[in-house]
Order: structure tokens, then sequence, then C-alpha cells
């Protein structure tokens, strides 16, 4: 199976290390991973921003890198719902648009979804709180929100009660989000911040040693918040806990 | 005379974080008794795309409805009366109040006579209003405008209350009891419906089908108000339109729940037609709605029951307090309609939003909140209103993103400068981000760096 990795633009120069478990977890199973190195950013901050004519050449862009490959593989919620929620505006009615879209996954949801996970080998001995990151929650639907109702599920949860000795703490308010927003986060930064806060007090109240979630750009907000109050927590992206558990074992 | 904009009324509201934090939990509280009434109705999601259609068709059809609506409002009695914007709906309403020299008037809780502003125009020409939801009248007695539309006195504490209620009904000093205030404010209300002229109220659902009116309160004002006096007033906006009785089987459901998180509205008061030898007036306003109509983009906001809970839902709102909003209706909603009318003095409000989504996954009509504003934002942009401080930045990041090697370059060198600078040369004044937190630490590898020695360690192995 042969697997693109798009890697989000500050991840890439952020936290590479969240693009190698990445990897190497798809790897381990087997995928033939490439990562094209002509792509850059999905387009999102400008889109999001309201400045459509700027996100267009680069949503253009992304299609013409990934559409060659059988799928594409992201560790964000947030950049693949742009691919897939949001590009129709810049590329409806192009050749292998629609595939592309259909083929576009983030993390979790390709472990489950495609490559069917249902056993992690591996063991992860902490406390854990799961950042529902609203993204990769509400446009990709990879859970089911605490506003709607119906049978409950979450595809990054279900990984992680796979991992061994792992305990997930619940916080008080499931899904709330972070306030980091994009462009939100400098913005609008008095409630950005109050925002981060109170959902980093929520999870360490709950008991969690490890914050993670399904997107980087929700923890990068939360670890600076956290580093500057000097909590004692340790931020990680869910495919590093996944990676680190399953390269131990 | 600049806007307020959103950012800095809400930094001024979160400066207080005790005050903030007390506001978001008080609706937190609210959004929590919600999903459990949710909950509770195995056919929810069901009934939410119901009301989604209903409403859908009904804007489709809005001109045939508001016809069918006035014929049998007329039918039963009613004078129904047109008004394009707010002007003429407080000009109709100052004109039938005159017509009988009314000169105290109870009104019942209605949004469209706050976004009129019909209480100060009245006011003006020497005509008493007063509010008679008890949310409504401890604002109006405190001279602020409601912070929420359903709640509206959701951002005052009861000790506040308490000290206004002492100033203008002479209530005891710091009893702060709820009972003993609310036991006041009754007494004080209970005068002003008997010595009413006329009586005021909103509407919740306009029945096209039958020609009458559905007014929900939890206290029961609407009905007291138009009880005693011999003109009931009844305001509306055009979207309150139903087009068949039987949809209130679903709306009367979502709404409470939606709300208050109530199973239902304690009164659901259904007016068809005038009472026995009084007279029933009912304004249908615009005011802007029908340019929503005619817009695919955002068209749905139209669908809108007034039920709130986009703004309990909302971590901004929760946080910010509605008067950082600067509208009449504040929140998700409002940050949709309020652009609509004057989208250069609003800018602020569609992104004062992290388009988290939940406004989209709680609203009882599947408005599609979060995408809206983003529309907005894209019409914000479009009509020249987004500042330069967004519009450059964007646009050098989109020439830079459009060359792998300028982006490698760029990231290089701000990778080294994130590692080098001293501190004080990262965390100033121009830097909002570091304000509160601290700037990620910058790894002397790119990913796609580590991924080449990734792919040349793989090829050597082979």
């Amino acid at each position: 199976m042969q697997v693109a990795l798009f890697i989000p633009c500050y991840i890439d120069q952020l936290y590479p290390r969240v693009g190698m478990a990445t990897l190497e977890i798809l790897e381990r199973r087997g995928c033939d991973v490439v990562f094209p190195s002509a792509q850059t950013c999905c387009g999102q901050p400008m889109s999001n921003t309201g400045c459509a004519s700027d996100a267009k050449p680069l949503a253009e862009r992304f299609l013409e890198i990934f559409a060659p490959y059988q799928y594409v593989v992201c560790p964000s919620g947030s950049c693949v719902s742009m691919v897939r929620r949001h590009y129709d505006e810049f590329l409806e009615g192009r050749p292998g648009f629609e595939e592309l879209k259909g083929k576009t996954f983030e993390l979790c949801e390709f472990l489950v979804d495609v490559l069917k996970v249902d056993s992690w080998n591996g063991a992860y001995p902490h406390k854990v709180g799961l950042h529902s990151s609203c993204h990769g929650l509400r446009e990709l639907g990879m859970g089911k929100p605490s506003e709607r109702v119906g049978p409950a599920f979450n595809k990054p949860q279900r990984l992680l009660e796979m991992l061994d000795q792992i305990e997930l703490v619940k916080p008080q308010r499931p899904d709330e989000c972070c306030g980091f927003g994009g462009t939100f986060a400098v913005a609008e930064e008095a409630v950005s911040c109050m925002m981060g806060g109170d959902r980093l007090r929520d999870h360490l109240s709950a008991g969690a040693e490890v914050l993670t979630a399904a997107d980087m750009s929700c923890l990068m907000h939360l670890q600076g918040l956290a580093k500057r109050k000097e909590m004692p927590l340790q931020i990680k992206h869910i495919a590093e806990i996944l990676n680190e558990s399953e390269a131990k074992s | 005379m600049k806007a307020a904009q959103h950012p800095e009324e809400a930094a001024k509201f979160v400066a207080n974080d005790a005050r903030a934090h007390w506001h978001d939990q008080a609706l937190w509280f609210v959004r929590e008794k919600r999903d459990r009434m949710a909950v509770s109705l195995p056919e929810w999601e069901e009934l939410r795309n119901t009301a989604s259609q209903i409403k859908l068709h009904t804007v489709s059809r809005m001109a045939d409805y508001l016809e069918e609506f006035e014929r049998n409002a007329t039918k039963l009695g009613a004078v129904v009366h047109w008004a394009k914007d707010a002007d003429e709906h407080n000009q109709i309403v100052l004109s039938l109040l005159q017509k009988i020299g009314a000169k105290h008037i109870v009104k019942s809780k209605s949004m469209l006579t706050e976004e009129c502003h019909l209480n100060p125009f009245l006011q003006e020409h020497g005509i008493e209003v007063v509010d008679t939801d008890l949310g409504e009248r401890i604002v109006q007695l405190r001279d602020e405008a409601p912070s929420h539309i359903v709640l509206p006195a959701i951002h005052i504490k009861k000790e506040e209350v308490s000290e206004t209620f002492h100033e203008h009904l002479h209530t005891e000093a710091g009893n702060n009891d709820p009972n003993y205030l609310t036991e006041a404010a009754r007494n004080h209300l209970r005068e002003k419906f008997v010595a009413a002229d006329a009586g005021i109220t909103g509407v919740n659902f306009a029945i096209a089908e039958t020609g009458g009116l559905v007014v929900c309160t939890n206290e029961g004002n609407a009905d007291l108000g138009v009880s005693l006096p011999k003109l009931h007033i009844a305001c509306l906006g055009i979207e309150k339109l139903v087009p068949k009785a039987a949809d209130l089987s679903v709306f009367l459901r979502l709404l409470a729940r939606s709300a208050t998180g109530q199973p239902i509205t304690t009164y659901s008061s259904h007016f068809h037609g005038p009472r026995p030898g009084g007279e029933l007036h009912i304004i249908l306003v615009d005011n802007g709605r029908s340019n929503l109509m005619g817009s695919s983009q955002f068209r749905n906001s139209l669908k809108c029951i007034r039920c709130g809970a986009c703004m309990n839902t909302c971590p901004v709102y929760r946080r910010s307090g509605g008067h950082s909003y600067g509208t009449t209706v504040p929140g998700p909603i409002g940050s949709i309609l309020a652009p609509s009318r004057d989208s250069k003095q609003h800018k602020s409000l569609p992104f004062a939003c992290t388009l988290c989504g939940s406004c989209t996954d709680v609203c009882p009509v599947k408005i599609d909140l979060h995408h809206e504003l983003l529309e907005w934002r894209g019409e914000i942009r479009k009509r020249g209103q987004l500042p330069m401080s967004k519009t450059v930045p964007m646009k050098l990041t989109s020439w830079m993103m459009q060359s792998p090697w300028l982006f490698r370059f760029v990231g290089a060198v701000g990778r080294w400068f994130l590692r080098h600078l001293p501190r004080w040369a990262i965390y100033h004044g121009l830097n909002p981000w570091g304000k509160q937190r601290e700037m990620p630490e910058a790894p002397k590898q790119s990913f796609r760096e580590l991924y080449q020695i990734h792919e040349s360690k793989k090829a050597s192995d082979e």
C-alpha cells in the first residue's frame, strides 16, 4: 500500500519528531511511505482568515503534488479537514480532486478505517488526557461530539485504549475547544489563552500526566501555556505515544 | 466614532479572571442541562433534521407563507402591519399607542424590539415602557442592554441585582436572597401590569395556516401583559414564520431544551386573534432579513429560532460576555446576522470564533454556523474591510509557500533565530503569542531533513 505523507508546514519545521513517528508507524505496518518534498502548506491559515485568493494556489499545488498517490496520510485533523471540507471552493471539478478527497486521511482515521487496526502491540504506563481537537472531531467526524445524540465513539481514543497499562483520564468538559483557532490565537490573544488555560486545568484536575491530541497545532498552543505556567504536564502528539509504545515492545 | 471591536472588548472582560470564569461556568451549566435534555430524546437528531427542513422550506416560500399568515390573522380579527426596517416598526408602534393615548406600556421579552431600539424611541415620545421579563427588567433598571437573548441578565451577579433593586425598588440593602429579590420584582411588576395601557410582546412562532401566534415565556409575563389592557401589539421578525400548527410539535420540543434545558417552556401562549373587546396588532418586520433570503451563503441563518444554544456552547462567548459583541444578538448567530446589516462596523465578529464547530452541532435547526462565519470572513476580505495587519502577512505567507526552497530557507532561518536570539528579542510587545505562552522549541533539523537521513539509511541497509 502506497502512502504519501502530508506533513503540515509547522510540523515539518517545529515538530519533526511527530512526522517521524507517523512515518515509523506506517512503515511498521508495511506501507510504502513517501514524502513528496514539493509540499509546503495546505493554505488553511489564509483560508481561515478570509483570504481565499491566497489559499487557492496552495490548494492547486496540493492537488498536483498528491494526486498520483494511492493514499495521503497526515498527522493533523485540521489540515485534513482543509482538504476534505474546504478545498471544493478552489478545486471543484478539477480532474483527480474528488479522488484526492476520498484518499486523504488523518493518521488515526487511516489506522482505524483503512488499515483496520484492532490491537496495538505496546504499553504506555501513564495517565493520559486526550484533547479531542475540534476539526478532527467535528469536521472529519473522528468521534461523536458531546452536543450530538447517538452512539459514542472516538477513533483516537479507541487507538489509545489498545495500549497496555494506559490510564485515560476524564476531563469535566469532554471536547471543549482549546482556543488555538489559527490566527485567533494571536488576534484574540486574551480569550485564546483563557481557553487554553481552562483546558489544561481541566485535564490536570482529572489527573493527566500526559496530554495528547491528534492535532499538533492545539498542542503547540497548550504546550506554550503549560510551559510558561510550569505545569507538571507532558505534551505529546498521539503519533508519538503510539510509536513510542510500539517501538519499545 | 470608531466602533469597538471584539478583541479589545473581550480582553477587558477576560481581564477580570474571576468574573469571566464565573460567567463561563454559569453558561456551561445551562449547556450541560441542555445535553441531558437532548439525550433524553433518542429522536433528537431526527427532530433537528425535520426542523431544519421545515425552516428551509419556509424560507424558500417566504412570500407565500407571509401572505397566507396575513390572510388568516386578518380573518381572526387581528390587524397586520408590515415594516421594512426598524424606523417603520417603531413608527407603527408609536402611532398605535398614540391613537389610544397610551402612556404606560408593559413589554414581554422581544429581541426584535431591542434590535429596533424601541424602548428609547418610545421614551423620547413620553411613553413609559417596562420590560416584564425578570432578567430584562434587571438590565433595564441598570440601563444596560441584554447580554444574551434568552438569559438577558446572565452577566449580572445576584449581589448586583440586590444593589440595583435596593436603589430602584427600595429593597433591603445587602439582602441577596434570590427568593426575596424575585418576590420584590414580582410585586413591583404587578403594579405595572395593572396600570398598563397596552401590552407589547415578541413572538416565537407565527403560524401561516392559522394566523395564530405563539409566545414562549417562563414567567407568564407575556400573558399577564396582554390580559388587562385592550391593546396587544405583537412584533415579529418575518423569520418567525412556520407553515402549519403541527410544526409546533417539532419546534416547541426543540426550543426549550436547546435554550435552557427544560423539556418545554413553562408558558407556551397561543394567540388567535384579539381577545373579546380587545385589539391585536401584528407587526411583521423585515429589517434586513430579506437580504439574507436572497443569499445562498447566509440564507441558513434565517432558520434561527433564537434559542441561544449557540451562545451557551460557544467557548468564546462564554469567556468574553455578550456585551463584547456590541450587537443585540451576540454570539455565533449574532456574528452572522450583524455583518449582514453593516459588515464594516461588525467586521471583527466573524473572527471572534475558533471555528470549533460546537455551535453547528448544538443548533436545533442545523444552521452551519461556523461555516457561515468562515464565509463571512471571505466576504469581509472581498469588501476590502480586512485590516492590512491580516491581508499582508497572508499574501506573503502564500507567496513563500508556493516555493518549497523559499519555505525551507525561511524555516531554517526562523528556527536558527528562535534558538539563538536572546529572550528579550523574541518576547516583546509585538509578539502576542509570547505574552502568556512560550514559543515552540525550534529543532535543529526539519522533518524533511530527518526524512532524507531516514531514506539514505534505508537505501544503505538494502
